[in-house]
């Protein structure tokens, strides 16, 4: 008995099985708790996310190992991405709360779907077979969609689940359907075995087609051109702390997705798949940029700057080589902290009857909290790439591996999107420093969110000025 | 020359440390606001005059060296380190921003906390710019500059600021980006070389093909020739000038256009000296157009500012027109005492016109400050109220339009005696300047300060108070000295000139 369990690696998914208990026990205990006492599903669910945090760092692994018939694979990079998954579910958590009182959202449905969604994101980042990336797919969607329609009494929220849930069911058929084909050519689902195979095989018709499907899957999940229509509905209409969460953590799961898939799986084929993300990248750049400008709600906005950082980031990893990957993850990571800053400026200044999400309900937010203005001015700036901030490294580093594999026209092309993409991060700041304020009312929110944003805002400064420290993470992360 | 303590991250981060201190003490703590900041500017500046008096004028090495790892993974360095352009450039910096501080004293009403400080912070980037070895390092402060100054133009400025600082700001980061790749290129470049660096003096010495270099000398032009401004590309300028506060105009004018001159200098001549040299007829056509064409457009402005804005742009175009000379003169002749006084007459240039344009924008601002408007028409006879101001505007006027014993004699004379050895058609063009500078710096003066006066708003002129007067002196005193005695500033640039122009003659082909 032993013995079985040692050849499975079971430690391999220590993490996963701790938090699969746990949602079991946040879940009981949600059940017994009356609204006054909700704060024990609070508090559980961040212990959870500490609990996790523990397991990854106790059985972290130094090299690639697999468990479960190769199904199920750690290396340093799923465990990085594990830990920064824990530690942006824990932002989002703390950023959340004050809103969700406020709002009589307060449930425990918000902490156990963001747990079953971030046990999907980390199936994603464990999977070893073509059948275990879509498993976690699945579980992170589903509770995805979820989430978004949970506000009951809102219309508009269950518009956009309804649209996220069918467009994204489409999504995972295709990829379904390309994981078939690449099944039925190469007769097998595992990812290195599958690398192993289409090595031998020359261009194929039906890999080229099983390509297209799978390449269409991923765009759509993350929300690259022309396949992102979803993603201003879903972000507009979701209650802002499920926008918050979506904006983030699976942005990690599209980004593992696309490597243990492309690079891992179909690593033969780069030069198809490469021409192939080229084309989604720079639409994603341009339609994400320009169409960001015509927008006067902020989480609009920023669903459209997200489109267009997703072409940033795809940019990494269609250079196909590991610096291109590593330049990926390193803009993930970056844009990841930025998003969930620019959400927490949004919950900060919701209140009853306001959401803070337009534009120019930052109107004069210099006046009101020149400390909170500043915050937000470090965020959009790095969101634009402007240095000493965050987000310029993160374009660096993506600039220097396309131009490193000879796409130096893709390198500026990219940075000249950026310069129109500056524009509507500068009406950000615009409306807060040069504009009136419009209402007088006081920030109301509580002590957590002030100190956990103003750590946001510092954190996009200080790894701006010292890179090295992120750099060095991801590096050592993918050798 | 070397310090045991590092004079030049001192000179960097003082200013941005005395900046976090004004906003830390707030709107409330104003009254204690002013004094840090104008104290840490003043000792800014002290320290500063260190790097001059202690400068090795032998040499044309980076002095005040320092380096640190800063991004191991990129091979980018945490280097500082000064010749003999930037040096005077920073001197040129740390001199005007305390005065900008002064002259704002009492005036600011809105938000005067963050207005002091983001010309603190602003100073620490700009003295960055002019002081880093490291290209990465030098483009984090070319672009982390932009934000103060945004927030300066849009806060404090005129009605159109909010247009004019976002022309402003994407004007001149569309011009950076493709900078930005040119150095990612050229550090790839040095990686197959064998060493990756980001270190400007081995980007000097990267041999690239004659393709390549016009890339990434187009890309570079861009970079600087909107910052100089150049025309066509100058179009952000007169927007910025007008509606920037007094302070803002002064920087923009007297140090963050330098940056473009300088930019050539350190950049584009040295790393791509092969397409320079094939190119230099575009810089050359450009810069006479700037000198004549832009000299009459100052001429019909009906705004101060505007009218200086344009002047800037005109007297910009010696800089350019001295540096890119240099390869003309040596592939006609190998003239090599020619294009090293193009290139000297540059520097001087920048440093005048530094000090010129600073000091006009300070005078249009004590106007200003009285009357509320920057029209010529809503002045005249102001000499009869103010005769201490008029003689200072008349002062910085003639200097402006280049008259001997000035500053701006000096650099312009030496740019066009270089360009009367390389083709008489220069010198002619470039001459005109001495007409039309007269003519719309004297035409201004004349609608301004002379005359009788002209309403009841200038009859209610009062002369300038001391702490004007304080200003407008240093900067009076300073036009002079540098004009009857360019000599310093020519010793510390001569080693720097000398290098770069061997440099350039040889090819990297």
């Amino acid at each position: 008995m032993e013995s079985m369990l040692a050849n499975f690696h079971m430690q391999v998914a220590a993490a996963e099985i701790f938090l699969v208990a746990a949602i079991c026990v946040v879940l009981l205990v949600d059940v017994f708790v009356s609204d006054r006492t909700r704060w024990l599903t609070y508090a559980l669910s961040l212990a959870t996310l500490v609990g996790c945090a523990w397991m990854t760092l106790e059985y972290g692994v130094d090299g690639r190992v697999s468990a479960f018939d190769g199904m199920y694979v750690a290396d340093p990079m799923g465990d990085l991405l594990k830990l920064f998954s824990y530690a942006t579910v824990a932002v989002a958590f703390l950023y959340s709360r004050d809103y969700l009182q406020r709002r009589g959202l307060f449930k425990g449905e918000y902490f156990i779907l963001a747990l079953v969604a971030l046990l999907g994101i980390m199936v994603m980042v464990s999977a070893g077979s073509l059948l275990t990336v879509y498993l976690g797919i699945e579980l992170l969607s589903l509770a995805l969609y979820a989430m978004v329609a949970f506000d009951r009494d809102s219309g508009v929220a269950a518009e956009s689940a309804m649209k996220y849930f069918v467009l994204g069911a489409i999504a995972s058929g295709m990829l379904l359907y390309g994981f078939s084909i690449l099944y039925g050519i190469a007769g097998t689902l595992q990812l290195d075995e599958l690398a192993v195979e289409l090595r031998g095989v020359e261009s194929h018709i039906g890999l080229v087609f099983a390509l297209v499907f799978i390449i269409a899957g991923v765009a759509f999940k993350f929300g690259a051109v022309p396949f992102h229509m979803w993603v201003p509905d879903v972000y507009h209409g979701s209650p802002t702390p499920v926008t918050l969460f979506i904006g983030a953590a699976p942005k990690i799961a599209s980004f593992v997705l696309a490597v243990r898939v492309l690079a891992e799986g179909l690593e033969a084929m780069v030069a198809s798949w490469q021409d192939m993300l080229i084309v989604i990248s720079v639409l994603s750049m341009a339609i994400g940029n320009v169409v960001a400008i015509a927008q006067t709600n902020l989480k609009r906005m920023l669903a459209y700057s997200t489109i267009s950082h997703v072409g940033f980031i795809l940019l990494g990893i269609l250079a196909g080589t590991n610096d291109g990957y590593r330049a990926a993850m390193y803009y993930t990571f970056a844009y990841v902290i930025m998003s969930v800053g620019s959400f927490g400026m949004i919950l900060l200044l919701a209140r009853e009857g306001f959401e803070a999400d337009r534009i120019d309900d930052f109107r004069g937010l210099n006046r009101k909290s020149p400390w909170f203005a500043a915050v937000m001015l470090m965020l959009m700036f790095s969101t634009a790439g402007v240095p000493p901030f965050l987000g310029f490294w993160a374009k660096v580093e993506v600039i220097a591996a396309v131009l490193n594999v000879g796409l130096t026209w893709l390198g500026a092309v990219a940075v000249l999107f950026s310069v129109i993409g500056a524009f509507y991060y500068l009406r950000v700041v615009k409306v807060m420093y040069f504009d009136e304020p419009t209402d007088t009312t006081e920030i109301r929110a509580g002590g957590t969110l002030r100190a956990v944003l103003s750590l946001n805002g510092l954190a996009v400064l200080a790894l701006g000025i010292a890179p090295s420290a992120l750099i060095e993470l991801c590096a050592r992360a993918l050798p | 020359m070397q310090f045991d303590w590092p004079i030049l991250s001192v000179l960097i981060w003082l200013p941005i440390a005395g900046g976090l201190v004004t906003l830390a003490l707030g709107e409330r703590g104003i009254g204690l606001g002013r004094w840090v900041a104008l104290i840490t500017t003043a000792v800014t500046f002290g320290i500063s005059t260190l790097l001059y008096t202690n400068f090795d004028t032998t040499t044309a090495q980076m002095q005040f060296v320092e380096t640190h790892q800063w991004i191991p993974a990129f091979n980018a360095a945490y280097a500082l380190g000064v010749d003999g352009f930037a040096m005077p450039l920073i001197i040129l910096t740390t001199f005007v921003t305390p005065l900008v501080i002064i002259a704002a004293w009492k005036l600011i009403e809105k938000k005067p906390a963050q207005y002091f400080a983001s010309f603190l912070i602003l100073e620490g980037m700009m003295v960055g710019v002019f002081a880093s070895l490291d290209a990465l390092l030098f483009y984090v402060f070319w672009e982390a500059m932009l934000i103060p100054m945004f927030i300066i133009i849009g806060i404090w400025g005129g009605p159109r600021r909010v247009y004019a600082t976002i022309k402003f700001f994407l004007y001149t980061f569309l011009g950076s980006v493709l900078m930005l790749v040119s150095l990612i290129y050229l550090y790839l470049k040095s990686c197959d070389a064998g060493q990756c660096s980001y270190l400007i003096a081995d980007f000097h010495r990267l041999p690239l093909g004659l393709n390549e270099q016009i890339l990434i000398f187009i890309a570079f032009f861009l970079a600087f020739a909107v910052k100089v401004p150049m025309w066509p590309v100058h179009t952000w300028l007169p927007d910025a000038h007008v509606e920037a506060p007094t302070g803002g105009s002064v920087i923009l004018a007297a140090i963050m256009l330098k940056m473009g001159g300088y930019g050539f200098l350190r950049f584009s001549l040295p790393i791509t000296p092969d397409a320079s040299a094939q190119l230099d007829w575009l810089v050359i056509s450009l810069s006479l157009i700037a000198v004549v064409y832009i000299g009459y457009v100052a001429l019909v402005q009906q705004d101060m500012k505007k009218l200086i804005a344009y002047s800037s742009v005109a007297h910009m175009g010696f800089v350019t027109l001295g540096s890119f000379l240099a390869f003309e003169l040596l592939r006609a002749n190998g003239d090599v005492r020619g294009a090293a006084m193009g290139i000297d007459g540059a520097m001087v240039q920048m440093i005048s016109h530094g000090l010129v344009s600073g000091a006009m924008f300070f005078c249009v601002g004590v106007l200003y400050d009285r009357v509320h408007s920057r029209e010529i028409a809503a002045y005249g006879g102001v000499i009869n109220k103010m005769p201490i101001f008029a003689a200072f505007a008349v002062l910085f006027a003639m200097a402006n339009s280049g008259l001997p014993a000035t500053s701006g004699f000096v650099g312009e004379f030496l740019v066009i005696l270089a360009s009367f050895r390389a083709d008489f058609w220069y010198a002619f063009l470039a001459a005109m300047t001495l007409i039309l500078g007269a003519a719309y710096t004297l035409w201004l003066v004349k609608r301004v300060i002379f005359g009788a006066v002209a309403n009841e708003n200038v009859a209610a002129l009062e002369d300038v108070n001391g702490r004007e007067f304080f200003v407008l002196a240093v900067l009076a005193v300073a036009v002079l000295l540098l004009g009857v005695w360019p000599a310093p500033l020519l010793d510390v640039m001569r080693p720097t000139v000398e290098n770069l122009i061997q440099h350039i003659t040889v090819s990297k082909l």
